[in-house]
């Protein structure tokens, strides 16, 4: 007899890979990750073309080669990263501006600078030049006054006005909360993507019949969880993927200057946890019907409570992320698989809280799950009509 | 006629009182051609199940049993309960009361893994290769990977799919999806063989080739129990078979024990009878005169040798045989009875 008793366990992970395996090997899975990362190095790259901060290179005539020091520090001093180099005689200014290795042509004399450009002049670079000229002028004008011009630079450099903060604003803040609304939007998305994905799943091997037969070999809460582990795996492998290329892409381009990276390993762990506490549901509700048309209308519910969260985070955090009402709403499910990653990503959560927040999600889900697989299994069998709640957790 | 009468062989449990004569470890037969005395044929029993769906009586205390070996062919008109007994042995159905038993103890969970299975609503997924849907399958039935694919490869060549190992179900015609169905119940070499209406919509060819590989399977040992509209199908290849009517087992027995217990008819040529020769014969009635053949039902009380003397009363007889009636005859006798 070949036919011996396989394990729980082994069911449950032959019913993964299989979930996993036809996933991963179709082409809607190459081309829908494909299709995310090309979306992400798009985006990164055109707002790298839109932040444009290639330095300037300005060409100086040999008259004013004792202007390299004093444009530098103007240029410097707003920001403005200037690359500068002699260029000697009209005609090859000309040529190197047309051929834009060089921006712009400084010439004429000491006291009126004449600008060479090819189409405008960049308005940092004009200000920096207008600075130097005015520089030139008063520190003339100084020194035949008798009065050394570097001293009362210093001087002018020195007044100033001293502020204090009462409320310090985190110079990062604008940064983080474009990472938040990301992590809460991206978790979202994924929710309610993969949890269809599994309500889905339930509903084909229920509309080809094929459960019957898996159901004389498997449990059917093996076959339940098999199913939520190996698409929750592949769920977790397409935003994995999509997390490293926005990390990745912010830094190499140096968009976002705060770490990235962690905020969006918390967000993948928070997947895990809001993945299973609505694909449990999910998985229950596509138990109840035996067509892909009925699917939207049983699962309607399970999508509706997603949304909540979101908005809130939406709408919530940029006000005030630690204000009671939201650090409360992120201890607890449904809202904590959204609302806490979103809080992390803007650096204002305790660790305790996330233990908290982690420790009643996981028994939330310990219960959601629970509880669908009864639903699961007294649904599974029954084709035809949509199974009601109270049949579906009447033996059979 | 009797319900009793014609409940046949070693299935005459009925009735509660019938059962309670057989003791428990009787079940397991002994069957004195095949194996020796200390060796029991394994035999799966559907023992007094009944089943309802609301208001519905699918099951009433249907009993039947199945030897390993044995070609058993389940009949009845849609709506008999066919179904729901397979779904019952399987476990996808439980029963309301009765019990079913493998080797004389109550079927599990782990030994419903150990049966094959053929849906009646046919289900494979339709978008996962042939090949890897067949060892999934296997793989699933407890087999390491290795056995698995062997098997896969094995049953995909044995059915005639070799070129198609690689293709999607849903890419291939119904008959061939129904080998692949074929090949999912047989793949992890199971004990016992459960296939419901397995015949339905096949072409000849793969008529014969389920019919062959169901042979052999029988012939390792394995009890096949399959249900059929196709009653000359089922009257020419199964060794026994069970008329289930309103969710009883109305006749159960080899094919040659059903037939004479259907009606019993005679045929005598006798060409210089008169029409009218047999009317004053005791409980013998004429079904139809053609020609000088002359078809007579008997009843109960009816005396062959008398209809063969009043016969040859009218002259030279050239033909008298009892009519065997075919299973499909038998199978409306037993049911008209039952609607009676």
């Amino acid at each position: 007899m070949t036919g011996a008793d396989i394990s729980g366990s082994r069911a449950v992970f032959l019913v993964a890979r299989r979930e996993l395996r036809t996933r991963v090997r179709t082409r809607g899975f190459v081309l829908s990750t494909l299709a995310m990362l090309l979306a992400v190095a798009g985006y990164l790259g055109l707002m790298t073309v839109f932040t444009d901060d290639d330095p300037s290179t300005v060409g100086l005539a040999p008259q004013h080669a004792a202007l390299v020091g004093p444009l530098s520090a103007a240029a410097a001093e707003r920001g403005e990263r200037i690359e500068i180099r002699e260029v000697t005689g009209r005609d090859a200014a000309q040529a190197q501006l047309r051929d834009s290795e060089l921006d712009a042509w400084v010439t004429g004399s000491p006291d009126t600078l004449e600008v060479l450009v090819r189409e405008d002049l960049d308005t940092g670079l004009r200000t920096a030049l207008v600075d130097v000229a005015a520089t030139r002028v008063v520190n003339a004008q100084l020194a035949r006054a008798g009065l050394n011009p570097q001293q009362v630079q210093q001087q002018a450099a020195a007044a100033g006005v001293q502020v204090t903060s009462l409320e310090p604003v985190d110079p990062q803040r604008g940064e983080r909360l474009v990472l938040s609304f990301a992590v809460s939007f991206l978790l979202y998305l994924a929710l309610i993507l993969y949890g269809t994905y599994v309500a889905q799943g339930v509903v084909e091997e229920k509309s080809s019949r094929v459960v019957e037969l898996l159901l004389c070999t498997v449990r059917p809460w093996q076959l339940m969880f098999g199913k939520l582990i190996g698409i929750g795996l592949f769920g977790l492998l397409q935003l994995g993927l999509l997390s490293g290329a926005i990390a990745a892409g912010a830094s190499l381009t140096g968009l976002l200057t705060v770490p990235a990276l962690s905020s969006l390993l918390w967000m993948l762990g928070w997947f895990v946890l809001g993945y299973f506490l609505f694909a449990g549901l999910l998985a229950a509700a596509g138990a109840r019907v035996s067509r892909q048309e009925e699917l939207q209308s049983v699962i309607n519910p399970a999508l509706t409570i997603l949304i909540v969260p979101f908005v809130l985070s939406v709408f919530l955090l940029g006000d005030d992320p630690e204000s009671t009402l939201v650090t409360v709403l992120s201890l607890v499910p449904p809202f904590s698989p959204i609302l806490m990653p979103a809080r992390i990503a803007l650096d204002v959560v305790p660790l305790w809280q996330i233990g908290v927040s982690a420790a009643v999600t996981i028994v939330a889900i310990t219960a959601v799950v629970a509880t669908a697989g009864r639903v699961y299994a007294g649904a599974v069998l029954r084709t035809g009509s949509r199974v009601k709640l109270a049949d579906a957790l009447r033996p059979m | 006629m009797l319900l009793a009468e014609i409940v046949l062989g070693d299935d005459a449990t009925t009735g509660p009182a019938a059962v309670a004569s057989v003791p428990m470890n009787e079940l397991a037969v002994r069957d004195p051609e095949t194996t020796g005395p200390t060796q029991t044929v394994p035999v799966l029993e559907i023992d007094r199940v009944s089943k309802r769906y609301g208001d519905v009586i699918a099951l009433r205390e249907l009993s039947f049993r199945v030897r390993g070996g044995e070609l058993f062919g389940f009949v009845g008109s849609n709506g008999a309960g066919k179904t729901t007994a397979m779904r019952i042995v399987l476990g996808v159905l439980s029963a309301d009361s009765g019990q079913v038993r493998w080797h004389g103890a109550p079927i599990t969970f782990e030994t419903r893994r150990r049966i094959g299975y053929l849906p009646e609503e046919r289900g494979l997924y339709p978008k996962m290769r042939v090949g890897e849907q067949l060892t999934y399958l296997a793989e699933l039935h407890g087999m390491s990977v290795r056995a698995a694919r062997h098997a896969a490869g094995q049953w995909i060549d044995r059915l005639g799919l070799g070129d198609r190992r690689r293709d999607e179900v849903q890419r291939l015609s119904l008959g061939n999806q129904q080998r692949v169905q074929l090949a999912a119940a047989l793949v992890h070499d199971p004990e016992v063989l459960v296939l419901d209406e397995p015949f339905s919509g096949l072409d000849p060819v793969a008529v014969d080739l389920m019919t062959q590989v169901l042979r052999e399977s029988a012939d390792r040992g394995v009890p096949v129990l399959f249900s059929s509209h196709q009653l000359e199908l089922v009257e020419r290849i199964c060794d026994r078979v069970g008329i289930v009517a309103d969710g009883r087992m109305v006749a159960c027995g080899t094919t040659a024990e059903l037939q004479t217990c259907g009606t019993s008819q005679l045929i005598v040529d006798a060409p210089g009878a008169a029409p009218g020769w047999a009317d004053a014969l005791t409980d013998v009635s004429v079904v139809r005169v053609d020609g000088s053949i002359t078809v007579l039902q008997l009843g109960v009380g009816a005396d062959d040798q008398a209809v063969l003397r009043a016969a040859l009363a009218t002259g030279p007889v050239r033909e008298f045989h009892r009519r065997r009636p075919s299973l499909a005859e038998t199978f409306r006798t037993v049911i008209g009875e039952q609607n009676r």
